[in-house]
């Protein structure tokens, strides 16, 4: 009897580790993981492919994909064409999406006020300190802007969002890339730091006179009151679909390298300003082809199969041609690439 | 005369003959011993060879440069120094107090039959893991001090000189203030607790003799049982301290983590453990910046050392 229920043991146990064997790890960015963790949800029961995915922000992502502790990094923030040649990664995109700015101003609603860009910037320096400064009462005729305090809230830990942010604030406001730059991680002027993406909807949420950066899909998930943000053409645009499309429409892939596409302050009169694909990297030596190739299946299928998904999110699909540069990168530089 | 004992005969060399097992027993209990000397001073030396490269690189000056600049490659020990001294002071301003009541109450004051649960609660106080401080200050206290306590201490001392500044500032609701609450609630467990027991240990002779002369409750804890225990509640407050110093998840969750010097209450700030917490992810291996977190970890580490060392020092058991 003692036989038979240790043979029986055994069996299941193997497997069990059979059935684990097929989870493929990653982390980093939290702009992509609500993205990630429907495609995985979908994925699983046709690819059955497990994906256990960490959002702990891209600057650790990079960090752990270098030290290979897991399949695969997901980072909001190009690597440099160097690093990557250093640390043997090869980069590619999955999706596009906005980063939108959600704020707590009593009385205010969403798809109200009217900021741009420079404002934006001075607001995050500590130039301007209240609500109702001339400035932004000037692009808002028509609010009363209460005599409040404006609490600015960032990223405490190292993310991929905020180098979209910040890139986009270098790119609108000179004084800002003189004093400040753009990086995962800033030596911001004013503000509090919060933990996450969700840490910023939070505080923000909570602290009258708060305004902060986050993903589309955590403003609209949390039903924070966004803003009419300017762009390049210098209309005011609302955060939707149709603008982050046309932002992505304008972008040329051919230029960049690595598929390192800046897509902040893209011109077209519909276009979202402050935007971003976010990106996969991948090691070109892994420990475990197999699992590599289990990485390119899942995207490969989140491709062909998961865009629906994406824009249900609120994130914009990539073109077909980049979907298939894509592929050739993987034939090219992944021995064990499997589509 | 020689008396010869059943179990150990002597030697002509007048030690005793010891059986193998002892022998090894006691290697091996002093092997353990030294092990945990040689596990601390492996500590000390890996962080500070770690932060060697962030010495050299910015000099003595580390230890009070205030700019931390990811971008720019400039870090400083500054800000999380500055914060970690200030929270831990600020919470034993306001744990000091309280934990000195409670240890009033619960050896004068209190019926006998509240002493035992009022002092089990107190204890259990000590054993909640300190991410649910964290989790239950940003939940719950940071929307209290954002909503009520700091627009109205803001609004009402707005036009004051000196008290403007410090009540001053955006109500985040997290802040020094925030995070020196939440570090009093945990470390007023460790002083009641000391404190309830040196107080207990006053000779009753002392405190009997007070009462026949006609002193009240409170002058008999006044004028003979804290100083009689003065050096020893010093020590609690020291152990206290030492807890405050290292508190990592809890301050993290409530400080609202700006690498910049505090001019108000309500500022965000950082402590040594919350920056290292929130940018060790991140930081690669062989960068300045992993160096200099490890050298804020050797700061702290013998900051620590130094109030443990003390607290110990009062704490130790006088001959009365």
């Amino acid at each position: 009897m003692k036989l038979v229920t240790t043979a029986l043991a055994i069996t299941l146990a193997g497997f069990s580790y059979a059935a684990q064997a097929q989870e493929i790890t990653g982390a980093g960015s939290t702009f992509a993981a609500p993205i990630y963790g429907k495609w995985a949800e979908a994925a699983q029961g046709v690819l059955g492919v497990k994906l256990n995915y960490q959002a702990i922000g891209s600057g650790a992502g990079i960090n752990q994909i270098n030290n290979r502790t897991v399949d695969f990094g997901a980072s909001d923030m190009p690597v440099a064409g160097d690093q990557l040649a250093e640390h043997k990664l090869v980069q590619f995109p999955t999706v596009i999406g906005g980063v939108v700015m959600a704020v707590n101003v009593p009385g205010i609603q969403t798809d109200q006020l009217k900021l741009t860009g420079e404002l934006l910037a001075d607001i995050y320096l500590g130039t301007i300190t209240k609500w109702n400064d001339p400035r932004i009462a000037a692009l808002n005729q028509g609010l009363t802007l209460p005599n409040l305090a404006i609490a600015p809230v960032h990223r405490a830990d190292g993310s991929g969002t905020t180098f979209v942010f910040t890139d986009y604030l270098s790119i609108v406001n000179p004084e800002w890339k003189a004093k400040v730059g753009s990086s995962t991680s800033v030596n911001w002027p004013v503000g509090s730091g919060a933990k996450g993406s969700d840490g910023v909807a939070g505080t923000v949420k909570q602290v009258r006179g708060g305004i902060g950066y986050v993903e589309s899909a955590y403003a609209t998930q949390n039903k924070l009151t966004m803003t009419l943000q300017s762009n390049k053409a210098g209309s005011f645009v609302a955060a939707s679909m149709k603008s982050y499309v046309a932002a992505a429409a304008s972008a040329d892939w051919s230029k960049v390298q690595n598929f390192a596409i800046d897509l902040n302050d893209q011109p077209g009169a519909e276009s979202w300003p402050i935007e971003s694909a976010t990106f996969v990297l991948l090691p070109t030596n892994p420990k475990d082809p197999a699992q590599s190739g289990r990485v390119t299946s899942f995207f490969d299928w989140a491709f062909n199969h998961g865009g629906d998904i994406a824009t249900q999110l609120l994130y914009v699909p990539l073109p077909t041609t980049v979907q298939d540069a894509i592929r050739a990168a993987w034939k090219a530089q992944l021995p064990a690439a499997k589509m | 005369m020689q008396t010869a004992t059943a179990f150990a005969p002597a030697t002509r060399s007048g030690r005793r003959h010891r059986s193998v097992g002892d022998v090894i027993f006691a290697t091996v209990a002093r092997g353990l011993g030294c092990f945990v000397l040689l596990l601390l001073s492996a500590i000390i030396v890996s962080l500070f060879i770690g932060g060697l490269p962030s010495f050299r690189a910015f000099g003595v000056e580390f230890l009070w440069e205030t700019t931390w600049d990811p971008v720019k490659q400039q870090f400083g020990a500054g800000v999380p120094i500055f914060g970690t001294v200030v929270t831990s002071v600020l919470a034993l301003v306001i744990a000091v107090p309280l934990a000195f009541g409670i240890a009033f109450t619960l050896t004068e004051i209190a019926p006998a039959w509240m002493r035992r649960p009022v002092g089990t609660a107190i204890e259990l106080l000590a054993a909640i893991p300190s991410i649910i401080y964290g989790m239950w200050g940003f939940f719950v206290i940071v929307p209290i001090m954002s909503q009520y306590v700091m627009p109205t201490l803001g609004d009402t001392f707005a036009d004051v000189p000196f008290l403007g500044t410090v009540f001053g500032g955006a109500p985040f609701g997290t802040g020094i203030l925030t995070a020196a609450m939440v570090l009093a609630v945990m470390v007023i467990p460790f002083i009641a607790a000391t404190m309830r027991d040196v107080f207990l240990t006053v000779p009753p002779v002392f405190k009997e003799s007070a009462y026949g002369v006609g002193c009240t409750t409170w002058e008999v804890m006044r004028s003979i049982v804290v100083p009689y225990t003065r050096v020893s509640v010093m020590g609690g407050i020291m152990l206290g301290l030492g807890r405050a110093l290292g508190e990592t998840m809890a301050v993290t969750f409530v400080i609202g983590n700006a690498n910049r010097i505090a001019t108000s209450l309500f500022d965000p700030g950082n402590t040594i453990a919350s920056i290292v917490a929130l940018e060790f992810p991140e930081s690669a291996a062989g960068s300045l910046k992993l160096s200099s977190l490890l050298a804020l970890g050797f700061i702290l580490f013998v900051i620590s050392f130094i109030v443990l060392a003390i607290s110990r020092l009062l704490l130790r058991p006088r001959s009365a």
